[in-house]
């Protein structure tokens, strides 16, 4: 082999060595900022303030609970609302519609997901939640129940998109197989070819929630912002405050260095640290299932 | 008021090019301490200078010259279909705390109120909150209800205030729009008080209870470069610029 050719194919080695682990040292950078800029929160205020259920700063109320809360009602409402319908549509289009009808409907899905988020909140603002606070007589339509339908929206398109490339890939002799032995085009769907296309689809549902849970802008501008503490299951039908609006809304004028700021460092601490649990628990999920799936269609 | 010390800088700059100005921002404390340390020329306050302040320029051997240059005034807005017409200040604080939920307490319909706000890093917020919340009283530790909503812009809170008919907000006198509807507020703590909408006029006379004069500091007589750009700022050009800003403009006699 000439000497000129292993010589560049061990830069391209080096080159792609070092993007791979560039990911990797980038979130431990930022981890690292995070933690220098959010622990000294933990120094100023004591702990069982942030544990508090009200959250105004500027008077030095740092209660954090109605925020954790208020992300966490607007994100597994997207989720329950997404996820169904993301599935469907997906199955629809890979399974059953024609290739006609097919190559017109994955396109516009994945338009939707191309929308800027900050267009989807000013429509959400200015119709949808005057809609929802007519059709189901609430006080203000901007509410934690309008965050979770747009956010649903923004999740769908990779959910979509994704679970309908995995159904795609899965071999069509399995398909045939299922059919031989009698089963129905819905049994074929559901027990065999979604089964197959498993890790690709939690996948995909992965990505749209992480979508939905890192969204801030839609949020600041539809769920109304209130810092309230939750009571009951009406919370979902009430403004609410999440953490990623929080940070977004308050960072731009704090005092560098001052509590106030530490704390905001604090809550995007508390948010890497859930966003890593999602992602820990569903790859061990999907790890664990591609396994077993395996076993059985090989 | 860093936005309309930019703006008038930035105009003055435009007309005049031989002279150069610089705007810092950092709240009305900090223009202060800058012109007592002679680190500045002018600091600009949207707070009256306080006596401690006068004191340390005094033994610095300034002596601050104070220029009122603009008013801010909030007006409080509802929906055009709300009945609702005036508000004593005691009836706004009840309302924004949380002690009064529905509009037929203060002679609405049977409508729940919604809050709406600045959120809490808008100046208008912290000064609705003392003036109104806190009728102006230092130890007076009332807070916002929580449920009140804090929206990011005036743009957000003129929206729902068009289509919300339960909604209540607040916002700069210069981002009212004839699609809101104006309410008159009277100052519960004087007796003989009268429900006063805001308006130029009435903010520039100090009748309008919910209004604050905006000010530039200069050490001692201004001369020179900056007696003529004070000048210029009482000038039809300058007060424009207010106007556009928001802010209510000072009236000439």
């Amino acid at each position: 082999m000439n000497p000129r050719k292993i010589n560049s194919e061990s830069i391209i080695n080096v080159v792609i060595k070092i993007t791979g682990y560039s990911a990797i040292i980038f979130v431990g950078l930022i981890f690292y900022f995070l933690l220098s800029e959010g622990i000294p929160a933990l120094r100023e205020v004591r702990f069982s303030e942030f544990l508090q259920t009200r959250w105004y700063p500027i008077e030095d109320y740092f209660g954090i609970l109605p925020l954790l809360a208020g992300s966490l009602i607007v994100t597994l409402g997207a989720i329950i609302i997404a996820v169904p319908i993301g599935l469907l549509t997906a199955i629809y289009i890979a399974e059953i519609a024609s290739p006609r009808t097919k190559e017109f409907l994955k396109p516009f899905v994945e338009l939707l997901g191309g929308f800027p988020s900050v267009v989807l909140g000013f429509l959400g603002l200015l119709i949808l939640s005057q809609y929802i606070r007519r059709a189901i007589d609430l006080p203000t339509g901007l509410s934690a129940f309008t965050g979770a339908l747009i956010l649903a929206a923004i999740a769908i398109p990779p959910i979509v998109s994704i679970s309908e490339d995995a159904l795609d890939a899965v071999p069509r002799r399995y398909r045939d197989a299922a059919l031989a032995l009698g089963a129905t085009e819905w049994q074929t769907i559901w027990l065999v070819t979604l089964p197959a296309a498993r890790s690709g689809v939690l996948t995909a549902i992965m990505l749209g929630i992480g979508r939905a849970i890192g969204e801030t802008m839609v949020v600041l501008m539809v769920t109304g912002n209130a810092p309230v503490m939750p009571t009951g299951l009406d919370a979902i039908f009430s403004p609410t405050r999440t953490m990623t609006a929080t940070i977004a809304a308050e960072m731009g004028e704090v005092a560098t260095g001052s509590t106030h700021y530490h704390v905001l460092f604090f809550i995007g601490i508390v948010l890497f640290v859930i966003a890593l649990i999602v992602n820990v628990t569903a790859s061990t999920f999907v790890f664990r299932r591609r396994k077993r799936s395996e076993r059985i269609l090989s | 008021m860093v936005n309309l010390a930019l703006a008038w800088a930035e105009r003055y700059h435009q007309n005049s090019p031989e002279t150069n100005l610089a705007v810092t921002g950092g709240g009305s404390g900090t223009g202060i301490a800058s012109l007592i340390n002679k680190t500045t020329d002018i600091a600009n306050a949207s707070r009256r200078i306080k006596d401690e302040e006068i004191d340390n320029a005094e033994s610095n051997g300034i002596s601050p010259t104070e220029f009122i240059v603009a008013r801010d005034a909030i007006a409080v807005i509802v929906n055009p279909d709300n009945p609702v017409e005036e508000l004593t200040l005691q009836q706004l604080s009840d309302i924004y705390s949380g002690k009064i939920n529905n509009w037929n307490e203060v002679g609405g319909e049977d409508r729940t109120i919604v809050r709406l706000s600045r959120e809490t890093n808008s100046g208008t917020h912290v000064y609705f909150l003392e003036q109104v919340l806190r009728l102006g009283e230092k130890e007076n530790k009332t807070l916002f209800a929580q449920n009140t909503l804090l929206l990011p812009s005036s743009e957000v809170i003129g929206g729902e205030i068009r289509e919300n008919p339960n909604a209540i907000g607040y916002d700069g006198l210069g981002y009212v729009t004839p699609d809101m509807k104006v309410i008159a507020v009277s100052d519960s703590r004087s007796e003989d008080a009268q429900f006063i909408f805001p308006s130029a006029e009435t903010v520039n006379n100090g009748t309008y209870p919910i209004a604050r004069d905006l000010y530039m500091y200069t050490a001692g007589e201004p001369t020179g470069t900056t007696k003529q750009y004070m000048e210029w700022i009482f000038s039809n050009e300058a007060q424009e610029i207010v106007t556009d800003l928001g802010f209510v403009p000072i009236l000439t006699p």
